[in-house]
């Protein structure tokens, strides 16, 4: 069971797993998540799926080794197992078409962004993406995305590729470009926080996926909890997925930090 | 045969008649009450894993069941949810036949060590005792019970209840808590082919993320688990039904019955300012940190905040967990807040008695109205509204009322809230067609536990809402019942 099928580095800290999961790759859509576990003392965490494919019966996990746990299932090697994975879990995107839709994705939010982009230009959108890292070598799954969408533009902080700058200002080359029906956005909280607060200048409804602490995941624990629009809300259930301009970023990034000072190893 | 004639079957034995001349009820009733064996106060305060009951030796269990007066007509019976044949198994263990003991409590329950340490037995079995209406404490049921279910453990003589002839037919439970389990046992023991579906990587639901190991180690309910598992029994982790696979897909894989035990899924808050804050928390969240996942173990990859001055709202036995764990993960000052009086606790009184022999500080008549944190958002305080008792309210308890210009400010690290729990959504919202209470319960009918689709029963704390072991249980048991006299026709 979960059987690592395939491991493909995507940098030095980023690692893309295909893992078997038949029946999790059969009911799982764009925006849906897994909890995993590694070793028998393991820490459960939540990780986006990134794709799947029904006839091999393997989900896609994209996964950046920041934390303890995090560089355990990093480390995991082809025909390694992982000890424990349970999902999809929370809601999957909502997609429609809506007209223009651009989808801002950064550091390791962008592997997660890859089937909504998918399913939005599907659904007959024009989707334009918005990819964003710190340097080139850290800029991901840019050909997949230009497969499934109708533009690609890439941003990096020292230039070294695409275009130099953040992610807002390639949205916002967008919006004041032409008319924009839709942002969705995934990466670092403060990373969204930020596209948030620029397209709520613009007025551009904007869908925001969160990716907080989590134990359970089906709703039991609550560690997960984040203000949305003044009412306390269940990442785990209620969302993935948020409008964004009615997230408590800073409570968000406040309660990411929570165990910082207690992680372990 | 009627129930009412097998209890009287049993009670006729040649062995049991013997038995009960051989002492007269006045020499039975003479006998005072056993006192369960406790591990110091101070010592068990300090650690983590060691259980508080002791459990009873061989003599004083006997001793206690010399109390049991084998009534013709058994009353402590009818306050047994699961029906077990107490006076039965209690006589086994006057004459010294403790394994008969244990196999009489399989009859009738799938988790006995489980219940004979978790049980509120003052509110069931023990409420309903000959002795209380002679104005004597009743029979120590539940330590008798927990002596049995050890002893045949121990003894490595585990019996295997009788099981039916196989009769092919799939059924399946969602959720694998004590509802869950109660219903797959007897299903099982009915020829049925069982499969559990269990959302968490462990088996044992609530057993084993929310009671705490000093109350009830895991190994204990691992045992049990072996038990059903030696029924026939399947088990399969990390499967959410509604979500990995769908009601559609058990149709499609054949499964005839689907009983419905998912427990309560979501914890409640109390929407205060502050509540937020990094630092306070559902008990749900805390005690699976661990109990689930051996936070505290230096193994464990998961984190758990390890806080000196720490706050638990609430009065349930929940609560009394949540403030016991913290007071042995280092807390110095470990407080209940609730804002009623002591009277109204929910929470069992030997967990009141034990969280007080520990070092536990009581808030009564306090009512948390705000957290405030530091400038890293960390809870530090927290603002306690003071409270008094009005007019009784629904629940024919005396409703608190705050005391106008009341207010304290007291210094904490950590905050457990334990409130209460609302059922989880996940099942409701999978299963089209259930009809479901504004509380979000599952409506079934009370007789048989059958929900408005034909096929899935359900029962626990998903109809119930928040509730105990044994009353899941029961409910496992009913619809067990039900279902195999709807799938017989």
């Amino acid at each position: 069971m979960n059987k690592i099928v395939s491991k493909e580095h995507f940098s030095a800290n980023v690692v893309k797993l295909e893992v078997e999961a038949p029946l999790i790759a059969r009911s799982r859509k764009a925006g849906h998540f897994v909890i995993v576990k590694v070793g028998e003392k393991g820490e459960r965490i939540p990780l986006t799926i990134a794709g799947a494919d029904t006839t091999k019966g393997t989900i896609t996990l994209v996964i950046q080794a920041v934390g303890g746990s995090s560089k355990k299932i990093c480390e995991l090697n082809v025909g390694d197992s992982i000890t424990d994975l349970v999902g999809p879990l929370g809601q999957a995107t909502h997609i429609e078409k809506v007209g223009t839709v651009v989808c801002a994705g950064g550091g390791v939010g962008v592997a997660p962004l890859l089937p909504i982009v998918e399913a939005f230009h599907k659904a007959g959108n024009r989707v334009i993406v918005v990819l964003a890292a710190r340097t080139k070598e850290l800029v991901i799954l840019e050909e997949q995305m230009r497969a499934h969408s109708d533009e690609v533009i890439v941003m990096t902080d020292d230039g070294s590729y695409g275009t130099k700058g953040l992610v807002t200002n390639g949205v916002e080359s967008v919006i004041n470009r032409e008319k924009v029906d839709l942002c969705v956005t995934i990466g670092p909280a403060i990373m969204m926080k930020f596209v948030s607060a620029l397209t709520k200048k613009y007025e551009v409804p904007t869908v925001a996926s969160l990716n907080t602490i989590m134990v359970d995941g089906t709703g039991m624990c609550g560690a997960c909890r984040i203000t949305v629009g003044g009412k306390t809300k269940f990442v785990c259930v209620d969302g993935p997925e948020f409008d964004a301009h009615q997230v408590d970023f800073d409570e968000m990034l406040m309660r990411l930090g929570a165990y910082k000072d207690i992680e372990k190893k | 045969m009627t129930t009412e004639e097998l209890i009287a079957a049993r009670r006729a034995e040649p062995w049991r008649e013997a038995l009960r001349k051989s002492k007269k009820n006045k020499e039975r009733t003479d006998i005072v009450r056993v006192e369960m064996n406790e591990l110091d106060a101070e010592y068990r305060s300090h650690t983590r894993l060691e259980e508080v009951n002791l459990g009873l030796t061989k003599e004083q269990a006997m001793l206690e069941a010399q109390r049991c007066l084998d009534c013709p007509n058994p009353t402590c019976m009818q306050g047994c949810p699961v029906s077990i044949n107490i006076p039965t198994f209690i006589k086994n263990i006057e004459r010294g036949e403790f394994l008969e003991a244990a196999k009489v409590l399989k009859e009738t329950s799938a988790l006995p060590a489980v219940c004979g340490r978790v049980c509120p037995q003052e509110k069931q079995c023990e409420s309903k005792c000959m002795h209380l209406k002679m104005g004597k404490p009743a029979v120590a049921i539940g330590y008798l019970e927990r002596f049995a279910a050890d002893y045949e453990r121990e003894s490595g003589n585990i019996s295997v209840p009788e099981v039916a002839e196989k009769n092919g037919m799939k059924i399946a439970v969602v959720g694998s808590g004590p509802a869950g389990l109660s219903f797959a046992g007897d299903m099982a023991k009915r020829g049925y082919d069982v499969t559990v579906f269990e959302a968490l990587h462990e088996i044992g639901g609530v057993l084993k993320y929310g009671i705490p190991e000093f109350r009830l180690p895991n190994k204990i309910v691992d045992v049990e688990i072996e038990g059903l598992r030696k029924l026939g029994v399947k088990f399969l982790t990390n499967c959410i039904v509604g979500k990995t696979i769908s009601y559609d897909d058990l149709h499609a894989d054949g499964f005839k019955g689907i009983f419905a035990a998912s427990g309560a899924g979501l914890p409640n808050f109390m929407n205060i300012p502050g509540e937020n804050l990094v630092g306070v928390m559902s008990s749900n969240e805390y005690l699976t940190r661990v109990n689930l996942m051996d936070a505290a173990n230096p193994e464990s990859d998961t984190p758990v905040l390890q806080g000196k001055k720490v706050a638990v709202i609430g009065g349930g036995n929940t609560a009394m967990d949540s403030v016991r764990t913290a007071r042995r993960l280092g807390a110095e000052r470990a407080m209940i807040v609730y804002r009623r009086s002591e009277e109204e606790m929910p929470a069992r009184l030997e967990e009141v008695k034990h969280a007080k022999e520990e070092g536990v500080e009581f808030l009564t008549l306090h009512n948390p109205i705000e957290y405030l944190g530091d400038e890293r958002g960390r809870v530090r305080q927290m603002r306690l509204q003071k409270m008094e008792l009005g007019e009784p309210d629904a629940s024919g308890r005396r409703r608190p009322v705050p005391i106008e210009g009341t207010v304290e400010t007291i210094d904490v690290d950590e905050v457990i809230v334990s409130v209460g729990v609302s059922p989880n959504p996940l099942i409701p919202r999978a299963f089209q067609g259930l009809e479901v209470s504004k509380k979000g319960t599952i409506v079934v009918n009370e007789g048989n536990m059958r929900s408005a689709l034909p096929d899935v029963y359900a029962g626990g704390d998903i109809v119930r809402g928040g509730a105990t072991v044994i009353l899941a249980m029961g409910d496992g048991r009913k619809a067990a019942a039900a279902m195999d006299e709807a799938l017989r026709k």
